[in-house]
């Protein structure tokens, strides 16, 4: 019976292992050296703010893993022998395979920062990163967070249920601009900064100060700005973990390079989720993903692959979502934080600074490209259609109530939106 | 604002502590008058007083000392009938010798001759246990012996001290009626003060507690809620469960002991009835106190949904409204106790004779709540549920439901989200639908046909266990005090026999399901910890499949939590409720689950 070895337990490793499970009788090994069972990465930090313990991040019972025959090993994969079709483990074992799927994930970025090895500094990925800053924060007052992102973000909401006092380092204009359009950059950035976060744009890390202890006790900015710190979050994006690989047979440039089948250079070894660098471009995507989305769909594509539907990686048009604080956001295609040439925007804020709406088109065609969404729940359904079918941004916007998605009684503000969007827009005569 | 969180929780615990103490605070005295007033047979206040002359004036410094005094009286009592009234071995030998070895009535007449309320008790309780044997020919003296012996210990067990002395259900009455209207004291002489310094200093000290959440933005805040003692099960959470099952059980089996409670809302149920307050005026008072401000901390909490808002503001006002002030001012017009949102079978006892009865004699009031009564269980229920979903109910109007969703809020998460607990739960829940199903049937049949025995069950035998076993010690004892300890819904979830109908017509028919948005669910987990019925949202979530669940309550907590916006409570065509996963992502590959 073929048996199929994935390296990692992350989303990409077990969608991909409980597809073909439901596909094939194939032996199925997963290896981890990060928990013993799947836990939901995206979820550490409700685990830290105390929202749910770390069993209530696991998305399976333990018994289910038994039950469905997939065999999870808790070591760390250290080398492949390709020729022997072979992993070597930390433990000293080996592990024969005739199919290996490499879903070994990211690592934080490190940028050669002085002091970025001090006591109280780190990076927020892993289950283990939970525990270092489980340990690193306990009792301080003072936090800089360097890099104003996801996870940037995530760690200043973590820290200040902790009433630890944030500074964050946001090296563009507005938070998490070099993604986000300046108009809802700048919503985000004061709704952070509401709460008691305090923001510094265009600021970039010069160095971390120790103590005499070797701790971190303060930083300094490129602008020569010192800062008392007790914690160092460095949050300025992770890169695919593949270091393990370099002296393997397996191709790494960035990532694992793989093909539209998500097959490396050898044949019969895959490569999912964050640590891949897609050697073929596609539309619109970067070549490195890292986000929970498209691990879960390079699973489900290498599954069909590995039990004999040899399946290209499509993932459709984009989407993602996210929470800042208090604040929702879920996007569907292309919202770039500058418009791309031929491109036309709308624009809508709330009052409140706390909902806002933010459509791309194109001047020519008309065609719909993409919507940022802040505050209120949208049908991810109703947009991959329109997407796909390449409607109208018009056409979007008539419709727009039949893809809100948020809870009875909430407000709506489909009308409002329409009509500030026909009025300013000279879509009326495009129409007529 | 945290000066202020302390200094509320200062108030409340003053208060709180008070109450707890007022327990202790009488001494009781039992005199005459209140004898006279409290058993109202001739026969057993003579009975009664003979045997408590003793205590009678004596004035008792302990609520404890008192009812072993009173439980004293009863049994002296009780066995002085006993031996009175019971047949002897001599009289058994009389029959036996006067009847040649066959057993018929008229023997008794000459046994039990004496012109004596004694002879005469004997006589007819003889007649009474002894049917089957009329008639009957003996082939040997002992097997004769050994049958009237049977009788004569029937009517031990069974006839005397029902008729003659006090029975169990006499004495628990008894009990608490005398001791409630025995105590002397601080809180008897200033019951209305006392309820100020009690409920009036928890109520205020709670809602300065509550209040100053107000300061955090609107947006879930879990912060730490698993850290805290009192909501992850630690010696905090513990010791409030261990409060709330002592609650429960002095409430239904020992209420003796908390009559200085009832005594403080005396004037309460004077304002409100016209009458004193029983022990149950004092839970629906609480119970309806807890709901409310409760609420108010919900609200606050969950200030930025509406639909969180509006469905507590409806519990609110259902529980104040229906459950609480409706049947109050019904028996102040002398009309029948009525909770016009209350639902068979979760209102168990609404095919009772004795309801039965009262409905009939209250003419179009009575029969307007029989068919009401009636038309909610047959046709409302259904038709709602097919409308709204099981939600209408359990997480708008029902009381249980409403004191789970404010009072057990901070407790929501510890409902048990395992495969194993889903099994366990559907056994219990339908388990006790059957139950009560079975147990009305008997209660209908005793009462059309006169007949206690349906097949081989004694129908007033079930009916008690159900009363003490389901509608006490499940509903109440554990349904409540296990909220710090399985989460807020372990009634209506395991035992509520009204959840468990309305969720098998929720689960087969209804326009009611939790629908799931595309691809965005990223398995955080906040979806099923939240959910205080226990079901793993999340493993239909990360599917893309619909949450259709008989024991959804529709609560909506599980579509506030989520970080992704992925989870909406949605009535629609009942088409494709039961569709296919759907898992937006790579094109082509249809997943199948």
């Amino acid at each position: 019976m073929k048996h199929v070895v994935i390296i990692g337990n992350g989303v990409s490793g077990i969608t991909a292992a409980r597809h073909i499970r439901k596909l094939s009788d194939f032996k199925i090994t997963v290896i981890s050296s990060e928990t013993p069972h799947f836990f939901s990465r995206t979820a550490l930090m409700y685990i830290y703010m105390g929202h749910l313990t770390f069993e209530n991040t696991k998305p399976y019972e333990d018994h289910f893993w038994i039950k469905n025959r997939i065999d999870l090993i808790f070591d760390r994969a250290e080398k492949i022998d390709a020729a022997k079709k072979l992993v070597q483990l930390q433990s000293g074992k080996n592990l024969t395979y005739d199919n290996l799927i490499i879903a070994s994930g990211s690592r934080s970025n490190f940028f050669g920062w002085p002091g970025e090895q001090l006591q109280g500094v780190q990076g927020l990925y892993s289950y283990q990163d939970l525990k270092t800053m489980e340990a690193n924060t306990r009792g301080i007052k003072n936090a800089v967070i360097v890099g104003g992102g996801l996870i940037g973000v995530e760690m200043a909401e973590m820290l200040c249920s902790r009433k630890i006092h944030v500074t964050m380092l946001v090296r563009e204009p507005a938070f998490w601009n070099n993604v986000l359009p300046i108009q809802e950059a700048t919503m985000i950035s004061r709704h952070i900064a509401s709460h008691g976060v305090e923001i510094k744009n265009l600021q970039e890390l010069k160095e971390i100060i120790p103590d005499d202890k070797g701790r971190v006790k303060a930083i300094r900015t490129m602008t020569g700005e010192e800062i008392l710190s007790d914690f160092v979050g460095l949050t300025v994006g992770v890169h695919p973990n593949v270091d393990w690989l370099k002296n393997s047979a397996v191709f790494v440039k960035q990532g694992v390079l793989a093909d539209e089948y998500l097959e490396t250079n050898i044949p019969g070894v895959y490569a999912i989720g964050d640590c891949v660098e897609r050697r073929y471009p596609l539309d619109g995507r970067k070549n490195i993903e890292q986000v929970w989305y498209t691990a879960r769909m390079m699973g489900e594509v290498v599954a069909q692959t590995i039990c004999g539907d040899k399946t290209r990686y499509e993932p459709g048009p984009w989407f993602n979502s996210a929470k800042f604080f208090d604040i929702e956001y879920q996007t569907y295609g292309n919202v770039n934080n500058n418009l791309e040439e031929g491109e036309d925007e709308f624009y809508w804020e709330h009052p409140t600074g706390r909902k806002a709406l933010h459509l791309v088109w194109n001047k020519q065609t008309n065609q719909f490209s993409g919507i940022n969404s802040f505050g209120i729940r949208l049908r991810h359904e109703k947009f991959d259609q329109w997407l796909r079918e390449k409607r109208g941004a018009d056409f979007v916007m008539d419709h727009l109530a039949e893809a809100n998605f948020d809870p009875e009684f909430s407000e709506r503000h489909e009308n409002e939106i329409c009509d500030l969007f026909f009025n300013t827009t000279p879509w009326v005569d495009i129409r007529n | 604002m945290k000066a202020l969180k302390i200094f509320g929780l200062a108030i409340f615990l003053i208060g709180f502590f008070l109450f707890n103490a007022t327990t202790f605070w009488a001494s009781f005295k039992l005199t005459a008058e209140v004898l006279q007033e409290k058993i109202a047979d001739k026969q057993k206040l003579d009975l009664f007083t003979t045997h408590a002359s003793p205590i009678i004036g004596k004035t008792f410094t302990s609520n404890h000392a008192f009812v072993s005094a009173l439980n004293n009286v009863f049994d002296r009592a009780n066995r002085e009938q006993l031996k009175k009234y019971n047949i002897t071995d001599a009289e058994i030998e009389q029959i036996i010798e006067r009847s040649n070895n066959k057993f018929t009535t008229p023997i008794l007449d000459s046994v039990f001759r004496a012109s004596n309320e004694v002879a005469a008790y004997k006589n007819k309780a003889f007649r009474e246990y002894s049917i089957t044997l009329e008639g009957t020919a003996f082939r040997s003296r002992d097997e004769y012996q050994q049958q009237l012996q049977e009788v004569a210990d029937k009517i031990e067990k069974y006839g005397v001290i029902n008729k003659v002395g006090f029975d169990r259900y006499a004495i628990k009455d008894l009990r608490y009626s005398l001791a409630k209207a025995s105590a002397h004291g601080p809180v008897k002489n200033n019951s209305s003060l006392f309820l100020l310094l009690t409920f009036g200093l928890c109520i205020i000290g709670a809602l300065l507690y509550i209040l100053p959440k107000l300061e955090h933005q609107p947006g879930i805040k879990n912060n730490r809620i698993l850290f805290n003692p009192m909501k992850n099960t630690g010696w905090l959470g513990i010791l409030t469960g261990t409060w709330l099952i002592v609650f429960y059980l002095l409430l239904y089996f020992y209420p003796e002991y908390m009559t200085n409670w009832v005594i403080m809302v005396d004037p309460v149920s004077q304002w409100i009835n016209g009458h004193e307050a029983g022990k149950f005026f004092l839970y629906g008072f609480i119970y309806t106190l807890c709901i409310l401000v409760m609420g108010v901390r919900f609200i606050i909490h969950y200030r930025h949904s509406k639909y969180q808002i509006l469905r507590t503001v409806s519990v609110m006002f259902f529980q104040t409204a229906f459950a609480f002030l409706i049947p109050e001012i019904l028996i102040r017009l002398n009309k029948p106790y009525y909770d016009f949102k209350n639902i068979w079978p979760l209102d168990y006892s609404f095919f009772f004779d004795y309801r039965l009865s009262e409905m009939a004699e209250h003419g179009t009031l009575g029969i307007f709540m029989l068919g009401w009564g009636i038309a909610l269980t047959v046709v409302g229920v259904p038709v709602m549920v097919y409308f709204f979903g099981k939600r209408w109910y359990c997480s708008w109007v029902c009381g249980c439901g409403g004191l789970a969703e404010t009072l057990g809020d901070p407790y929501r998460h510890l409902s048990q989200k395992s495969l194993k607990a889903w099994k366990i739960e559907r056994w219990m829940v339908h388990g006790v639908l059957v139950f009560a199903v079975v147990m009305t049937i008997g209660v209908l049949y005793t009462w059309f046909t006169g007949s206690s025995h349906l097949l081989f069950i004694d129908t007033y035998t079930m009916r008690e266990i159900y009363g003490v076993g389901i509608g006490a010690a499940f509903a109440g004892v554990v349904g409540t005090g296990f909220y710090p300890l399985m989460g807020n819904r372990v009634w209506c979830r395991y035992g509520c026999p009204l959840a468990a109908y309305i969720g098998l017509v929720q689960r087969f028919k209804s326009r009611f399901r939790i629908t799931t948005n595309g691809g965005q669910c990223i398995s955080c987990g906040n979806c099923s910890t939240y959910c205080e019925m226990g079901i793993d949202v999340r493993w239909y979530a990360q599917r893309g499949q619909n949450i259709v669940r008989a024991s959804c309550v529709g609560c909506g907590i599980c579509s506030a939590v989520c970080p992704r916006g992925v989870l909406n409570l949605e009535v629609k065509d009942e088409k494709g409720r039961f569709g296919e996963p759907v898992l937006i992502g790579n094109n082509h590959i249809k997943l199948k689950d």
